[in-house]
């Protein structure tokens, strides 16, 4: 896939903006001594909110704060590093797919905290999975990011960005 | 030509691995960052716990429940005796049965996994015969007496649990000290002034074990209450204030009446005993907390909870004066007793200790108010000059902005007078400084933890538990006859006070409560409500 000199650019900046929030995110989880989701798993709302209710159980919680920090990083990592990227991207979408639907920005659904904007139907969550679907099919990393050693063509690839930019 | 495509050589693969490891420092700035941030949380926290030095729990006494078992008479099964006869261990089928119609699996598993206190059922007695045999169903040992001077002298009894209308609290408790049966009573401790005396006599003058039923004192929050108030976190509190809300019909006292009930299957006269005598009336049976005579109202039945929760922490003891007003607003229904009501006591001599120049800080207000006609939730609060400690099963603790003690951490951004510098829920048994937004969130929504620890356990089980304890092995009861003392007094002081109008006063050295010249307080205390002027809206 080519894309002009923009385009590039602007999913460059997608990609590592959304990675360093996964990144960081993810990194706090593990960082924090005493970090749960528990509070936030449990306190679901929405149709869905049994099946949060049950992640969140005393047996499964530390499975799920584990797996929650670990997709996390991984998806973050993939996006900076620009490897396995697609993957990533799924990764995250899932992750935000969960937080979107534990806690659902639907009309006569409490918000799950302070928020800092108003929501209806859509919030950010959902806005970043969009987002990070735009990653996971307009790939950038065999061009800027650790998949231009396993890319041959990498080199006539940039080049012709430039050149038909 | 050579070193011209090595040289263009060597600068794609520089650009190669420069576009390759575009992410490499991207990953080191957000690794530290992370590190940087929660590193900085961590020694806030750690400097707020530091410096607060508060202990969450103190070893549990726990008291050996072995040896031979202490046989157990119940008087006054009615609701609330029936819970305490079900946390000894007695449950009867007709409540499993409705545990389980209702799906309520949270208190059927309560009650099947909780301790075995090694006691026996052994009598009963209430004026209702279904009440009666309600406790005979739960145990195959109970033998029901008629009258409870037979139950108390009776030798298959070791000990009594009270559970009466408040009327009969003292004079049962009395006769069981005097007979040398260790009591456990409900609050509040007595009905009436005189009888206050005998009963703080009877239980110094007798070896048998004396407990009154405000199981919030095992709380763990109490308890870490305590040692908020001995570290000196809150500073100087100089305002108390607590609060019942409630909005509905049991809530204010308008209990089921049995469909059973009749002058065949009540003892009518032994239900009134010293009350005024009235004939056969079933509200005043089943719904006897509205009336005087045999109840004590708010000051009585609810201020007593929040007196005692207050008195456990602070020690405050006797209010020097009592005021209180209200009337009879939500419910107008033929009770006597206020249904909204303030009660505001003073301790002009009471301090928690300062953090400021020495004698610029002494004397308390605590504040009670009442409402049975809105629910809305208030917090009961205990107010510092360095810090705000709201109380209900769980703690939280602001530092006040214009604390002495903290002001050096509130300048240096280490504390934010927003945010609970102290939060602890006994459920998890962690303590935590709450830093963040969603922390604090979570934490006043009772979900952040709730779910991790150990067991749900019936504090009213742990207060019977540490009533055994002490017949067993002579270990400390929580709320004794002092304590119970200082709650009844006060409750009635907060009566008096309602009914006459005026502010009453407490003399610590003859420890009586002044009257005028010529007044009966306890028979202004019983008088029906109905005496105060212009109060029945």
């Amino acid at each position: 896939m080519t894309y002009s000199k923009p385009q590039l650019f602007i999913l460059i900046a997608l990609r590592l903006f959304a990675g360093w929030h996964f990144l960081f995110e993810g990194f706090i989880k593990f960082l924090t001594p005493g970090w749960t989701a528990q509070g936030y798993l449990m306190s679901a709302q929405g149709p869905f909110a049994p099946f949060f209710q049950w992640l969140g159980n005393d047996s499964l919680i530390g499975i799920s704060d584990t797996l929650t920090a670990l997709a996390l990083s991984a998806a973050g990592l993939a996006l900076i590093l620009g490897i396995w990227e697609k993957a990533g991207a799924y990764i995250g979408m899932a992750m935000l797919a969960f937080f979107y639907l534990a806690h659902p920005s639907w009309p006569g659904i409490p918000a799950a905290g302070p928020a800092e904007g108003n929501y209806f139907i859509v919030n950010k969550n959902l806005v970043e999975l969009a987002a990070l679907g735009v990653l996971a099919y307009f790939p950038t990393g065999h061009l800027w990011g650790l998949s231009v050693f396993f890319n041959p063509q990498a080199d006539n690839a940039a080049q012709s960005t430039v050149h038909h930019g | 030509m050579d070193k011209q495509q090595e040289q263009k050589g060597a600068s794609h693969s520089r650009r190669k691995a420069l576009k390759g490891l575009i992410g490499l420092p991207f990953i080191g700035g957000i690794a530290a960052g992370a590190y940087i941030e929660v590193r900085k949380k961590q020694q806030e926290k750690e400097q707020i716990l530091r410096e607060l030095n508060i202990e969450a729990e103190r070893p549990e006494i726990a008291s050996d429940m072995s040896g031979e078992p202490i046989r157990i008479g119940i008087v006054g099964n009615g609701g609330r005796g029936q819970h305490l006869v079900r946390v000894l261990g007695f449950a009867t089928s007709a409540w499993l049965q409705a545990m389980q119609e209702q799906s309520n699996t949270g208190a059927l598993e309560a009650y099947f996994s909780q301790e075995n206190l090694n006691v026996k059922l052994t009598g009963v007695c209430d004026v209702f015969d279904i009440n009666a045999e309600l406790a005979q169903s739960a145990s195959p040992d109970c033998k029901r007496y008629r009258h409870y001077e037979e139950l108390i002298n009776s030798p298959d009894i070791d000990a009594v649990v009270i559970a009466t209308p408040d009327h009969w609290h003292a004079p049962v408790a009395i006769a069981a000290l005097q007979a040398g049966k260790h009591v456990y009573v409900e609050k509040p401790m007595t009905h009436k002034i005189a009888e206050t005396y005998v009963l703080r006599e009877a239980a110094r003058s007798s070896k048998a074990i004396f407990q009154v039923g405000h199981q919030h004192r095992q709380t763990q929050s109490f308890i870490t209450a305590q040692d908020i108030i001995r570290k000196r976190v809150l500073g100087h509190v100089s305002l108390v204030q607590a609060n019942t809300n409630r909005n509905s019909d049991n809530g204010a006292w308008q209990y089921h009446i049995h469909e059973k009930a009749s002058p065949q299957t009540i003892n009518w006269d032994l239900f009134l005993g010293n009350a005024p005598r009235i004939p056969f009336n079933k509200e005043h049976f089943f719904r006897w907390r509205k009336w005087w005579a045999y109840g004590s109202g708010l000051s009585g039945d609810l201020m007593t909870h929040d007196y005692d929760r207050v008195n456990c922490i602070l020690d405050m003891g006797m209010p020097r004066f009592v005021t209180a007003s209200g009337g009879i607003y939500t419910h107008r229904d033929g009770r006597d007793v206020p249904d909204v009501f303030q009660a505001v006591m003073e301790y002009p001599d009471f301090t928690t200790g300062s953090s400021r120049e020495a004698g610029l800080e002494k004397g308390m207000t605590f504040v009670y108010s009442a409402t049975l006609g809105n629910q809305h939730w208030r917090e009961t609060l205990l107010m510092g000059h360095d810090g705000t400690l709201e109380l209900g099963s769980q703690l939280r603790v602001h530092a006040d902005p214009n604390s002495t003690r903290y002001r050096h951490l509130i300048e240096s951004s280490v504390m934010d007078p927003s945010v609970p510098i102290y939060a602890y829920d006994p459920a998890s048994g962690n303590a935590d400084g709450v830093t963040s937004a969603t922390s604090k969130y979570f934490a006043q929504k009772g979900l952040l933890w709730t779910y991790r620890g150990g067991k749900r356990v019936d504090s009213a089980m742990l207060h019977l538990r540490e009533w055994l304890g002490a017949i067993r092995n002579g270990t400390p009861v929580s709320c004794g006859i002092d304590e119970g003392f200082e709650e009844a007094m006060s409750a009635h002081m907060a009566g008096l006070s309602w009914k006459l109008g005026r502010r009453v006063e407490w003399d610590g050295t003859a420890e009586q409560i002044i009257a005028q010249p010529g007044e009966d307080l306890d028979a202004v205390l019983v008088a029906p409500g109905h005496a105060i002027a212009g109060m029945m809206g």
